[in-house]
Protein backbone atom coordinates (compact mmCIF):
# COMPACT_ATOMS: atom_id res chain seq x y z
CA UNK A 1 0.00 0.00 0.00
CA UNK A 2 1.06 3.34 -0.94
CA UNK A 3 0.65 6.06 1.54
CA UNK A 4 -0.43 9.75 -0.39
CA UNK A 5 -1.52 12.60 1.73
CA UNK A 6 -3.37 10.14 3.58
CA UNK A 7 -5.19 8.12 0.76
CA UNK A 8 -4.40 4.26 1.70
CA UNK A 9 -3.55 3.33 -2.52
CA UNK A 10 -3.25 0.06 -4.00
CA UNK A 11 -0.46 0.44 -6.02
CA UNK A 12 0.85 3.43 -7.53
CA UNK A 13 -0.44 4.64 -10.75
CA UNK A 14 -3.36 6.69 -10.87
CA UNK A 15 -4.83 8.83 -14.20
CA UNK A 16 -4.33 12.26 -14.77
CA UNK A 17 -7.36 14.94 -14.62
CA UNK A 18 -8.98 15.13 -17.79
CA UNK A 19 -7.96 12.15 -19.06
CA UNK A 20 -10.39 10.07 -18.10
CA UNK A 21 -14.32 10.01 -18.52
CA UNK A 22 -14.82 7.03 -16.00
CA UNK A 23 -18.64 7.28 -16.51
CA UNK A 24 -18.41 7.07 -20.70
CA UNK A 25 -15.88 4.53 -19.63
CA UNK A 26 -18.43 2.53 -17.87
CA UNK A 27 -21.02 3.20 -20.68
CA UNK A 28 -18.43 1.92 -23.58
CA UNK A 29 -17.14 -1.26 -21.67
CA UNK A 30 -19.54 -2.10 -19.33
CA UNK A 31 -18.49 -3.63 -15.54
CA UNK A 32 -15.87 -4.92 -16.80
CA UNK A 33 -14.25 -1.40 -16.10
CA UNK A 34 -15.05 -1.28 -12.67
CA UNK A 35 -13.40 -5.33 -12.31
CA UNK A 36 -10.40 -4.59 -13.51
CA UNK A 37 -10.05 -0.59 -12.68
CA UNK A 38 -6.91 0.56 -13.84
CA UNK A 39 -6.34 3.33 -11.24
CA UNK A 40 -5.36 3.10 -7.81
CA UNK A 41 -7.02 6.43 -7.21
CA UNK A 42 -9.65 8.57 -9.70
CA UNK A 43 -9.07 12.06 -10.68
CA UNK A 44 -12.36 13.36 -12.30
CA UNK A 45 -12.20 16.37 -15.00
CA UNK A 46 -11.19 19.97 -14.01
CA UNK A 47 -15.11 20.84 -12.00
CA UNK A 48 -15.53 25.17 -12.12
CA UNK A 49 -18.45 26.64 -9.87
CA UNK A 50 -20.43 27.23 -13.02
CA UNK A 51 -21.24 24.99 -15.91
CA UNK A 52 -18.59 25.41 -19.20
CA UNK A 53 -19.14 24.24 -22.44
CA UNK A 54 -15.64 24.15 -23.17
CA UNK A 55 -13.62 25.41 -26.51
CA UNK A 56 -15.05 25.17 -30.20
CA UNK A 57 -13.71 22.15 -32.22
CA UNK A 58 -10.98 21.69 -33.21
CA UNK A 59 -9.62 20.83 -30.22
CA UNK A 60 -7.03 17.78 -30.96
CA UNK A 61 -4.15 18.43 -33.20
CA UNK A 62 -1.14 14.99 -33.04
CA UNK A 63 2.12 15.82 -33.13
CA UNK A 64 5.32 13.81 -33.24
CA UNK A 65 4.44 11.56 -30.41
CA UNK A 66 2.10 13.75 -28.85
CA UNK A 67 -1.13 15.19 -28.56
CA UNK A 68 -2.38 19.28 -28.50
CA UNK A 69 -5.22 19.71 -27.09
CA UNK A 70 -7.64 22.44 -25.90
CA UNK A 71 -10.62 21.23 -24.50
CA UNK A 72 -11.29 23.95 -22.50
CA UNK A 73 -12.35 21.79 -19.17
CA UNK A 74 -16.31 21.45 -20.14
CA UNK A 75 -18.63 20.27 -16.95
CA UNK A 76 -21.72 20.48 -15.64
CA UNK A 77 -20.35 22.95 -12.87
CA UNK A 78 -20.45 22.09 -8.99
CA UNK A 79 -23.99 21.29 -8.44
CA UNK A 80 -24.57 19.43 -11.89
CA UNK A 81 -21.24 17.37 -10.23
CA UNK A 82 -22.31 16.98 -7.09
CA UNK A 83 -25.74 15.39 -8.50
CA UNK A 84 -25.14 13.78 -11.39
CA UNK A 85 -21.69 12.74 -11.27
CA UNK A 86 -20.67 12.55 -7.70
CA UNK A 87 -23.03 9.17 -7.03
CA UNK A 88 -21.94 7.12 -10.16
CA UNK A 89 -18.08 8.02 -9.51
CA UNK A 90 -18.44 7.06 -5.69
CA UNK A 91 -19.09 3.51 -7.23
CA UNK A 92 -15.58 3.11 -8.59
CA UNK A 93 -13.31 0.56 -6.67
CA UNK A 94 -10.76 3.07 -5.57
CA UNK A 95 -10.82 6.70 -3.76
CA UNK A 96 -12.45 9.43 -5.72
CA UNK A 97 -9.87 12.95 -6.25
CA UNK A 98 -12.16 15.78 -7.29
CA UNK A 99 -10.43 18.29 -9.39
CA UNK A 100 -11.37 21.90 -9.40
CA UNK A 101 -10.74 25.30 -10.48
CA UNK A 102 -11.16 28.47 -9.74
CA UNK A 103 -10.33 31.94 -11.40
CA UNK A 104 -10.31 33.74 -7.92
CA UNK A 105 -9.20 32.77 -3.96
CA UNK A 106 -13.16 33.08 -3.40
CA UNK A 107 -14.71 30.55 -6.43
CA UNK A 108 -12.21 28.23 -4.72
CA UNK A 109 -13.35 28.44 -1.62
CA UNK A 110 -16.48 27.87 -2.67
CA UNK A 111 -15.70 24.78 -4.42
CA UNK A 112 -13.93 23.58 -1.58
CA UNK A 113 -16.49 24.20 0.91
CA UNK A 114 -18.85 22.26 -1.09
CA UNK A 115 -16.84 19.46 -1.56
CA UNK A 116 -15.68 19.27 2.53
CA UNK A 117 -18.93 17.60 3.43
CA UNK A 118 -18.79 15.09 0.74
CA UNK A 119 -17.27 11.69 1.83
CA UNK A 120 -17.00 10.08 -1.51
CA UNK A 121 -14.43 12.90 -2.11
CA UNK A 122 -11.26 11.31 -0.43
CA UNK A 123 -8.80 14.64 -1.60
CA UNK A 124 -9.13 17.97 -3.42
CA UNK A 125 -6.70 18.38 -6.65
CA UNK A 126 -6.36 22.05 -7.26
CA UNK A 127 -6.03 23.33 -11.22
CA UNK A 128 -4.05 26.25 -10.81
CA UNK A 129 -3.58 26.86 -14.46
CA UNK A 130 -6.06 29.36 -14.65
CA UNK A 131 -5.32 32.79 -15.33
CA UNK A 132 -6.01 35.48 -12.77
CA UNK A 133 -8.67 37.54 -14.04
CA UNK A 134 -7.24 40.63 -12.96
CA UNK A 135 -3.41 40.21 -14.01
CA UNK A 136 -3.87 37.26 -16.44
CA UNK A 137 -1.06 35.46 -15.81
CA UNK A 138 -1.72 31.82 -14.22
CA UNK A 139 -2.29 31.69 -11.03
CA UNK A 140 0.25 28.61 -10.73
CA UNK A 141 2.59 30.42 -12.34
CA UNK A 142 3.54 32.95 -9.67
CA UNK A 143 4.52 31.28 -6.37
CA UNK A 144 3.38 34.37 -4.18
CA UNK A 145 0.18 34.20 -6.11
CA UNK A 146 -0.30 30.18 -5.96
CA UNK A 147 0.89 30.90 -2.13
CA UNK A 148 -2.17 33.55 -1.09
CA UNK A 149 -4.59 31.57 -3.18
CA UNK A 150 -3.49 28.31 -1.32
CA UNK A 151 -4.07 30.37 2.21
CA UNK A 152 -7.75 31.45 1.70
CA UNK A 153 -9.10 27.74 0.50
CA UNK A 154 -6.59 25.43 3.09
CA UNK A 155 -8.85 26.38 6.44
CA UNK A 156 -11.81 26.00 4.49
CA UNK A 157 -11.54 22.35 3.94
CA UNK A 158 -10.57 19.07 6.33
CA UNK A 159 -9.85 16.90 2.83
CA UNK A 160 -6.13 16.73 1.59
CA UNK A 161 -4.91 19.15 -0.43
CA UNK A 162 -3.36 18.37 -3.96
CA UNK A 163 -1.70 21.00 -5.83
CA UNK A 164 -1.90 20.33 -9.34
CA UNK A 165 1.43 22.83 -10.53
CA UNK A 166 1.74 24.32 -14.21
CA UNK A 167 4.90 23.43 -16.05
CA UNK A 168 4.97 26.95 -17.59
CA UNK A 169 6.35 28.87 -15.02
CA UNK A 170 10.34 30.17 -14.76
CA UNK A 171 11.03 27.73 -11.50
CA UNK A 172 8.67 25.37 -10.80
CA UNK A 173 10.11 24.00 -7.90
CA UNK A 174 9.72 27.80 -6.03
CA UNK A 175 5.68 27.20 -6.93
CA UNK A 176 6.24 23.49 -5.31
CA UNK A 177 7.82 24.86 -2.39
CA UNK A 178 5.32 28.18 -2.18
CA UNK A 179 2.80 25.40 -2.50
CA UNK A 180 4.11 23.38 0.51
CA UNK A 181 4.77 26.39 2.88
CA UNK A 182 0.79 27.48 2.27
CA UNK A 183 -0.28 24.09 3.33
CA UNK A 184 -0.68 21.70 0.36
CA UNK A 185 -0.69 18.33 1.11
CA UNK A 186 0.61 16.73 -2.22
CA UNK A 187 1.73 18.24 -5.41
CA UNK A 188 1.26 16.56 -9.13
CA UNK A 189 2.82 17.55 -12.29
CA UNK A 190 3.11 18.43 -14.92
CA UNK A 191 0.00 19.99 -16.48
CA UNK A 192 0.59 19.79 -20.25
CA UNK A 193 2.95 22.37 -21.47
CA UNK A 194 1.88 25.43 -23.54
CA UNK A 195 1.69 24.61 -27.38
CA UNK A 196 0.42 25.71 -30.88
CA UNK A 197 -0.70 24.06 -33.58
CA UNK A 198 -0.43 25.51 -37.00
CA UNK A 199 -3.40 24.90 -39.27
CA UNK A 200 -2.10 22.18 -42.29
CA UNK A 201 -3.28 23.99 -45.07
CA UNK A 202 -3.21 27.82 -43.85
CA UNK A 203 0.26 27.75 -41.71
CA UNK A 204 -0.07 31.60 -40.56
CA UNK A 205 -3.53 30.12 -38.78
CA UNK A 206 -4.14 28.30 -35.88
CA UNK A 207 -5.52 24.88 -36.31
CA UNK A 208 -7.25 24.42 -32.55
CA UNK A 209 -10.43 26.36 -32.07
CA UNK A 210 -9.43 28.43 -29.28
CA UNK A 211 -6.32 29.52 -30.66
CA UNK A 212 -3.71 27.38 -28.57
CA UNK A 213 -3.60 24.63 -25.90
CA UNK A 214 -1.49 22.07 -24.15
CA UNK A 215 1.23 19.31 -25.29
CA UNK A 216 0.84 15.82 -23.96
CA UNK A 217 2.23 11.98 -24.20
CA UNK A 218 5.89 11.10 -24.64
CA UNK A 219 6.84 13.86 -26.44
CA UNK A 220 6.56 15.88 -22.56
CA UNK A 221 8.69 13.08 -21.10
CA UNK A 222 11.79 13.99 -20.86
CA UNK A 223 10.20 17.79 -19.34
CA UNK A 224 8.46 16.05 -17.22
CA UNK A 225 11.16 14.51 -15.59
CA UNK A 226 13.29 17.17 -15.42
CA UNK A 227 10.38 19.70 -13.52
CA UNK A 228 9.82 15.84 -11.16
CA UNK A 229 13.15 16.07 -10.16
CA UNK A 230 13.54 19.03 -9.28
CA UNK A 231 10.27 19.62 -7.21
CA UNK A 232 10.77 16.57 -5.27
CA UNK A 233 14.56 17.71 -4.40
CA UNK A 234 12.83 20.83 -2.72
CA UNK A 235 9.53 19.97 -1.02
CA UNK A 236 9.12 17.26 1.26
CA UNK A 237 5.17 16.53 0.65
CA UNK A 238 4.45 13.59 -1.99
CA UNK A 239 4.77 14.07 -5.43
CA UNK A 240 2.66 12.58 -8.44
CA UNK A 241 4.74 12.28 -11.44
CA UNK A 242 3.16 12.71 -14.78
CA UNK A 243 3.93 13.42 -18.47
CA UNK A 244 4.15 10.63 -21.48
CA UNK A 245 4.34 7.44 -19.49
CA UNK A 246 4.45 4.55 -21.47
CA UNK A 247 5.57 1.87 -20.04
CA UNK A 248 6.41 0.22 -16.28
CA UNK A 249 10.09 1.28 -16.89
CA UNK A 250 9.02 5.15 -17.80
CA UNK A 251 6.85 4.92 -13.86
CA UNK A 252 9.96 3.90 -12.69
CA UNK A 253 12.22 6.66 -13.72
CA UNK A 254 9.33 8.93 -12.37
CA UNK A 255 9.53 7.24 -8.97
CA UNK A 256 13.10 6.73 -9.10
CA UNK A 257 12.45 10.54 -9.69
CA UNK A 258 11.28 11.44 -6.37
CA UNK A 259 7.61 10.74 -6.67
CA UNK A 260 5.29 8.81 -4.25
CA UNK A 261 3.08 7.46 -7.30
CA UNK A 262 2.46 8.38 -11.15
CA UNK A 263 -0.29 8.94 -13.94
CA UNK A 264 -1.03 8.07 -17.00
CA UNK A 265 -2.69 10.17 -19.21
CA UNK A 266 -2.45 10.19 -22.64
CA UNK A 267 -1.30 7.03 -23.17
CA UNK A 268 -5.06 5.95 -22.18
CA UNK A 269 -6.30 7.13 -25.31
CA UNK A 270 -4.09 4.89 -27.37
CA UNK A 271 -5.20 1.87 -24.70
CA UNK A 272 -8.43 2.19 -21.80
CA UNK A 273 -6.35 -0.72 -20.16
CA UNK A 274 -3.22 0.79 -20.57
CA UNK A 275 -2.51 1.60 -17.09
CA UNK A 276 -3.29 -1.92 -16.23
CA UNK A 277 -0.42 -2.96 -18.44
CA UNK A 278 1.51 -0.11 -17.20
CA UNK A 279 1.31 -1.33 -13.47
CA UNK A 280 2.24 -4.52 -14.50
CA UNK A 281 5.22 -3.91 -16.54
CA UNK A 282 6.38 -1.68 -13.33
CA UNK A 283 6.42 -4.77 -11.49
CA UNK A 284 8.47 -7.09 -13.05
CA UNK A 285 10.55 -4.21 -13.55
CA UNK A 286 11.67 -3.71 -10.39
CA UNK A 287 11.50 -7.22 -9.75
CA UNK A 288 14.24 -7.88 -12.79
CA UNK A 289 16.14 -4.47 -11.68
CA UNK A 290 16.42 -5.50 -7.62
CA UNK A 291 15.12 -1.49 -6.45
CA UNK A 292 15.20 -0.68 -2.76
CA UNK A 293 12.74 -2.06 -0.80
CA UNK A 294 11.11 0.92 -0.47
CA UNK A 295 9.69 1.35 -4.10
CA UNK A 296 9.23 -2.30 -4.00
CA UNK A 297 6.13 -1.80 -1.39
CA UNK A 298 5.07 0.51 -4.50
CA UNK A 299 4.11 -2.54 -7.00
CA UNK A 300 1.17 -4.66 -6.41
CA UNK A 301 0.74 -7.73 -5.23
CA UNK A 302 2.84 -7.21 -2.56
CA UNK B 1 -25.27 -0.75 -28.02
CA UNK B 2 -22.82 -3.61 -28.28
CA UNK B 3 -20.36 -3.05 -25.29
CA UNK B 4 -16.79 -3.48 -26.34
CA UNK B 5 -14.37 -5.62 -23.78
CA UNK B 6 -11.89 -3.61 -22.06
CA UNK B 7 -8.60 -2.62 -23.05
CA UNK B 8 -6.80 -2.98 -26.87
CA UNK B 9 -6.79 -6.21 -28.19
CA UNK B 10 -4.23 -7.19 -30.87
CA UNK B 11 -6.40 -9.02 -34.14
CA UNK B 12 -4.30 -10.40 -36.81
CA UNK B 13 -5.46 -8.99 -40.62
CA UNK B 14 -6.38 -11.84 -42.71
CA UNK B 15 -6.77 -10.07 -46.18
CA UNK B 16 -6.18 -7.24 -47.96
CA UNK B 17 -8.69 -6.56 -51.32
CA UNK B 18 -7.96 -3.18 -53.29
CA UNK B 19 -11.26 -1.25 -54.49
CA UNK B 20 -9.64 1.83 -56.75
CA UNK B 21 -7.77 3.69 -54.21
CA UNK B 22 -9.62 2.41 -51.19
CA UNK B 23 -8.56 -0.74 -49.48
CA UNK B 24 -10.77 -3.24 -47.46
CA UNK B 25 -9.32 -5.19 -43.95
CA UNK B 26 -10.58 -8.01 -42.74
CA UNK B 27 -9.23 -9.38 -39.42
CA UNK B 28 -10.93 -11.91 -37.51
CA UNK B 29 -11.90 -11.05 -33.98
CA UNK B 30 -12.70 -14.31 -32.31
CA UNK B 31 -13.22 -12.13 -28.66
CA UNK B 32 -15.18 -9.19 -29.98
CA UNK B 33 -19.02 -9.10 -29.63
CA UNK B 34 -20.70 -8.56 -32.96
CA UNK B 35 -21.17 -4.74 -33.85
CA UNK B 36 -24.21 -3.04 -34.45
CA UNK B 37 -23.84 -1.08 -37.58
CA UNK B 38 -23.28 2.24 -37.20
CA UNK B 39 -20.62 1.17 -34.63
CA UNK B 40 -16.82 2.07 -35.06
CA UNK B 41 -13.15 0.73 -33.69
CA UNK B 42 -10.17 2.55 -32.80
CA UNK B 43 -7.87 1.02 -35.03
CA UNK B 44 -3.44 1.06 -35.20
CA UNK B 45 -0.79 -0.74 -36.45
CA UNK B 46 0.87 -3.35 -34.03
CA UNK B 47 3.96 -2.58 -35.49
CA UNK B 48 5.46 0.53 -36.91
CA UNK B 49 2.90 3.40 -35.65
CA UNK B 50 4.97 5.99 -35.90
CA UNK B 51 7.71 7.33 -38.12
CA UNK B 52 5.88 8.12 -40.57
CA UNK B 53 5.30 11.45 -42.48
CA UNK B 54 6.11 14.23 -39.50
CA UNK B 55 7.22 11.67 -36.82
CA UNK B 56 3.59 10.39 -37.15
CA UNK B 57 1.02 8.61 -36.62
CA UNK B 58 0.92 8.81 -32.81
CA UNK B 59 -2.90 8.14 -31.68
CA UNK B 60 -4.99 5.20 -32.97
CA UNK B 61 -7.59 6.11 -36.06
CA UNK B 62 -11.47 5.93 -35.83
CA UNK B 63 -13.30 3.59 -38.34
CA UNK B 64 -16.88 3.27 -39.03
CA UNK B 65 -17.34 -1.12 -39.32
CA UNK B 66 -17.95 -1.69 -42.89
CA UNK B 67 -19.09 -5.52 -42.47
CA UNK B 68 -18.38 -8.15 -39.53
CA UNK B 69 -19.04 -11.69 -39.66
CA UNK B 70 -17.31 -15.53 -39.70
CA UNK B 71 -14.78 -13.25 -42.04
CA UNK B 72 -13.88 -11.61 -39.36
CA UNK B 73 -14.10 -7.18 -38.81
CA UNK B 74 -14.32 -5.32 -41.92
CA UNK B 75 -13.32 -2.13 -42.59
CA UNK B 76 -12.43 0.20 -45.67
CA UNK B 77 -9.52 2.74 -45.87
CA UNK B 78 -8.04 5.21 -48.11
CA UNK B 79 -5.29 6.98 -47.90
CA UNK B 80 -5.47 10.46 -46.35
CA UNK B 81 -2.80 11.18 -43.77
CA UNK B 82 0.12 9.84 -41.92
CA UNK B 83 -2.34 7.18 -39.99
CA UNK B 84 -4.23 5.87 -43.11
CA UNK B 85 -0.64 5.80 -45.10
CA UNK B 86 0.15 2.84 -42.72
CA UNK B 87 -2.87 0.86 -42.34
CA UNK B 88 -3.12 0.88 -45.59
CA UNK B 89 0.27 -1.07 -45.45
CA UNK B 90 -1.61 -4.04 -43.38
CA UNK B 91 -1.12 -7.07 -45.20
CA UNK B 92 -2.18 -10.55 -43.90
CA UNK B 93 -0.54 -11.76 -40.86
CA UNK B 94 -0.32 -8.10 -40.09
CA UNK B 95 -0.83 -6.97 -36.53
CA UNK B 96 -4.02 -4.69 -36.27
CA UNK B 97 -4.48 -3.05 -32.50
CA UNK B 98 -8.25 -2.54 -32.05
CA UNK B 99 -10.53 -0.92 -29.48
CA UNK B 100 -14.26 -1.31 -29.98
CA UNK B 101 -17.14 -1.86 -31.01
CA UNK B 102 -17.82 1.86 -29.68
CA UNK B 103 -20.57 4.55 -29.86
CA UNK B 104 -24.09 4.48 -31.02
CA UNK B 105 -25.15 3.13 -34.25
CA UNK B 106 -28.44 3.25 -36.44
CA UNK B 107 -31.70 3.70 -35.41
CA UNK B 108 -34.53 1.29 -38.19
CA UNK B 109 -37.10 3.80 -39.77
CA UNK B 110 -39.94 4.32 -38.48
CA UNK B 111 -43.07 2.24 -39.72
CA UNK B 112 -44.11 3.42 -43.27
CA UNK B 113 -40.84 4.99 -44.38
CA UNK B 114 -38.52 3.28 -46.74
CA UNK B 115 -34.61 4.03 -45.37
CA UNK B 116 -32.37 6.05 -48.17
CA UNK B 117 -28.93 5.69 -47.14
CA UNK B 118 -26.61 7.91 -48.89
CA UNK B 119 -22.72 7.77 -48.96
CA UNK B 120 -19.76 9.23 -49.98
CA UNK B 121 -15.90 7.85 -51.09
CA UNK B 122 -15.12 6.18 -47.66
CA UNK B 123 -18.03 6.93 -45.87
CA UNK B 124 -20.21 3.97 -47.75
CA UNK B 125 -18.72 1.45 -45.18
CA UNK B 126 -21.12 2.03 -42.25
CA UNK B 127 -24.31 1.58 -45.02
CA UNK B 128 -22.63 -1.42 -46.19
CA UNK B 129 -23.20 -3.13 -42.67
CA UNK B 130 -26.54 -1.35 -42.15
CA UNK B 131 -28.37 -2.36 -45.71
CA UNK B 132 -27.10 -5.85 -44.79
CA UNK B 133 -29.04 -5.60 -41.67
CA UNK B 134 -32.05 -3.61 -43.52
CA UNK B 135 -32.71 -6.18 -46.15
CA UNK B 136 -32.10 -9.05 -43.93
CA UNK B 137 -35.09 -7.84 -41.94
CA UNK B 138 -37.15 -7.47 -45.27
CA UNK B 139 -36.87 -4.00 -45.71
CA UNK B 140 -36.34 -2.02 -48.53
CA UNK B 141 -32.86 -0.03 -48.30
CA UNK B 142 -31.98 1.98 -51.54
CA UNK B 143 -28.25 3.04 -51.66
CA UNK B 144 -27.17 6.39 -53.38
CA UNK B 145 -23.36 6.69 -53.14
CA UNK B 146 -21.20 9.28 -54.42
CA UNK B 147 -17.68 9.24 -55.49
CA UNK B 148 -14.90 11.34 -56.80
CA UNK B 149 -14.42 9.16 -60.21
CA UNK B 150 -14.90 6.06 -61.97
CA UNK B 151 -11.72 4.76 -60.28
CA UNK B 152 -13.36 5.65 -56.42
CA UNK B 153 -16.22 4.35 -57.78
CA UNK B 154 -14.96 0.70 -58.09
CA UNK B 155 -15.87 0.58 -54.01
CA UNK B 156 -19.54 0.60 -55.24
CA UNK B 157 -19.68 -2.71 -55.63
CA UNK B 158 -19.82 -2.94 -51.67
CA UNK B 159 -23.55 -2.19 -51.51
CA UNK B 160 -25.93 -3.94 -53.56
CA UNK B 161 -27.65 -2.20 -56.10
CA UNK B 162 -26.67 1.31 -55.72
CA UNK B 163 -27.15 4.51 -57.74
CA UNK B 164 -24.00 6.11 -58.10
CA UNK B 165 -22.80 9.68 -58.82
CA UNK B 166 -19.51 10.71 -59.69
CA UNK B 167 -18.14 14.31 -59.78
CA UNK B 168 -16.36 13.78 -63.25
CA UNK B 169 -19.38 11.91 -64.47
CA UNK B 170 -17.31 8.78 -65.45
CA UNK B 171 -19.51 6.89 -63.59
CA UNK B 172 -23.24 6.73 -63.32
CA UNK B 173 -24.91 10.43 -62.37
CA UNK B 174 -22.49 13.37 -63.37
CA UNK B 175 -22.79 15.49 -60.06
CA UNK B 176 -23.90 15.17 -56.75
CA UNK B 177 -25.30 12.33 -54.73
CA UNK B 178 -27.30 14.60 -52.94
CA UNK B 179 -28.56 15.58 -56.04
CA UNK B 180 -29.64 12.06 -56.55
CA UNK B 181 -31.00 12.08 -52.93
CA UNK B 182 -33.08 15.46 -53.52
CA UNK B 183 -34.93 13.18 -56.80
CA UNK B 184 -35.50 10.01 -54.14
CA UNK B 185 -37.40 12.49 -52.08
CA UNK B 186 -39.15 13.68 -55.03
CA UNK B 187 -40.42 10.68 -55.68
CA UNK B 188 -41.31 9.60 -52.43
CA UNK B 189 -40.97 12.12 -49.84
CA UNK B 190 -41.99 8.91 -46.65
CA UNK B 191 -38.42 7.97 -45.91
CA UNK B 192 -35.65 8.19 -43.40
CA UNK B 193 -31.92 9.03 -44.19
CA UNK B 194 -28.61 7.27 -43.49
CA UNK B 195 -26.22 9.34 -44.34
CA UNK B 196 -22.03 8.86 -44.15
CA UNK B 197 -19.22 10.86 -45.99
CA UNK B 198 -17.68 14.11 -45.99
CA UNK B 199 -18.64 17.20 -44.00
CA UNK B 200 -19.75 18.92 -46.86
CA UNK B 201 -22.14 16.30 -48.12
CA UNK B 202 -23.22 15.53 -44.27
CA UNK B 203 -24.03 19.19 -44.12
CA UNK B 204 -25.64 19.22 -47.56
CA UNK B 205 -27.68 16.27 -46.23
CA UNK B 206 -28.34 17.79 -42.46
CA UNK B 207 -29.96 21.31 -44.81
CA UNK B 208 -31.93 19.12 -47.20
CA UNK B 209 -33.50 16.91 -44.76
CA UNK B 210 -34.32 20.11 -42.71
CA UNK B 211 -36.11 21.61 -45.80
CA UNK B 212 -37.64 18.45 -46.65
CA UNK B 213 -39.20 17.76 -43.22
CA UNK B 214 -37.31 14.44 -43.48
CA UNK B 215 -35.39 12.66 -40.38
CA UNK B 216 -31.97 12.15 -41.07
CA UNK B 217 -28.77 9.91 -39.31
CA UNK B 218 -26.11 11.08 -39.76
CA UNK B 219 -22.89 9.15 -39.04
CA UNK B 220 -20.09 11.78 -38.19
CA UNK B 221 -16.27 11.25 -38.29
CA UNK B 222 -14.11 13.93 -36.17
CA UNK B 223 -10.55 13.39 -35.06
CA UNK B 224 -10.79 11.48 -31.99
CA UNK B 225 -8.20 10.81 -29.49
CA UNK B 226 -9.60 7.61 -27.67
CA UNK B 227 -12.88 6.99 -28.75
CA UNK B 228 -14.34 6.34 -25.46
CA UNK B 229 -15.84 9.46 -23.79
CA UNK B 230 -11.76 10.65 -22.63
CA UNK B 231 -10.36 13.29 -24.37
CA UNK B 232 -13.45 15.60 -25.07
CA UNK B 233 -11.59 16.17 -28.31
CA UNK B 234 -14.33 14.83 -30.79
CA UNK B 235 -17.03 17.38 -30.14
CA UNK B 236 -20.02 18.63 -32.51
CA UNK B 237 -22.09 21.54 -31.89
CA UNK B 238 -25.69 21.07 -31.10
CA UNK B 239 -28.83 22.79 -32.29
CA UNK B 240 -29.90 23.99 -28.66
CA UNK B 241 -26.23 25.48 -28.16
CA UNK B 242 -23.34 22.99 -26.54
CA UNK B 243 -21.14 19.99 -27.92
CA UNK B 244 -21.84 16.14 -27.90
CA UNK B 245 -18.89 13.81 -28.44
CA UNK B 246 -18.72 11.89 -31.34
CA UNK B 247 -17.29 8.84 -29.82
CA UNK B 248 -20.07 8.33 -27.13
CA UNK B 249 -23.19 10.44 -27.89
CA UNK B 250 -23.00 9.27 -31.76
CA UNK B 251 -21.15 8.57 -33.86
CA UNK B 252 -24.64 8.58 -35.31
CA UNK B 253 -26.21 11.80 -34.60
CA UNK B 254 -30.09 12.78 -35.23
CA UNK B 255 -29.47 15.79 -38.24
CA UNK B 256 -32.42 17.74 -36.52
CA UNK B 257 -29.78 17.62 -32.99
CA UNK B 258 -27.12 19.03 -34.49
CA UNK B 259 -26.44 22.88 -35.69
CA UNK B 260 -24.10 22.03 -38.67
CA UNK B 261 -21.86 19.62 -39.56
CA UNK B 262 -18.04 21.07 -39.04
CA UNK B 263 -16.01 21.66 -41.97
CA UNK B 264 -13.21 19.17 -41.85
Amino acid sequence: MIDLCGLALEHPILNGSGTYDAIAARRAFGDALLDAFPFSAFVSKTITLEPRAGNPPPRLYETPAGLVNSIGLPNKGLRGYVEEDLPQLAALPVPLVTNVMGSTAAELVALVEALDDRDDVAAIELNVSCPNVRTGLDIGSDPDELAAVLRAVRPRTRRPLVVKLTPNTADVARTAQAAEDAGADAVSLINTLRAYAPHPRRPASPWLGAGAGGLSGPAVRAVALAQVRAVAARVAVPVVGMGGIQTGAHAAQFLSAGATAVAVGTESFRDPAAATRIRRELHDFLAKSGVSRSMAVHTPDS
Amino acid sequence: MSVAPFGRRTLAVAQRRALGPYVALTAPDPDGPAPEPGQFYMLAAAQRWGGGDDERPFLPRAFSVMRAGPAGLEFLLEVVGPGTARLCELGPGDGLHVVGPLGLGFDPPDEGRRALLCGGGAGIAPLAIWQDALLAAGRPAAALIGFRDGAHARAGVLLANPRVATDDGSTGHHGLVTELLESELDADPDAAIYACGPPAMLEAVRALAARRAVPAQLALEAGMACGFGACFGCVVPLAGGGYARTCVDGPVLDAAALAEVPAA
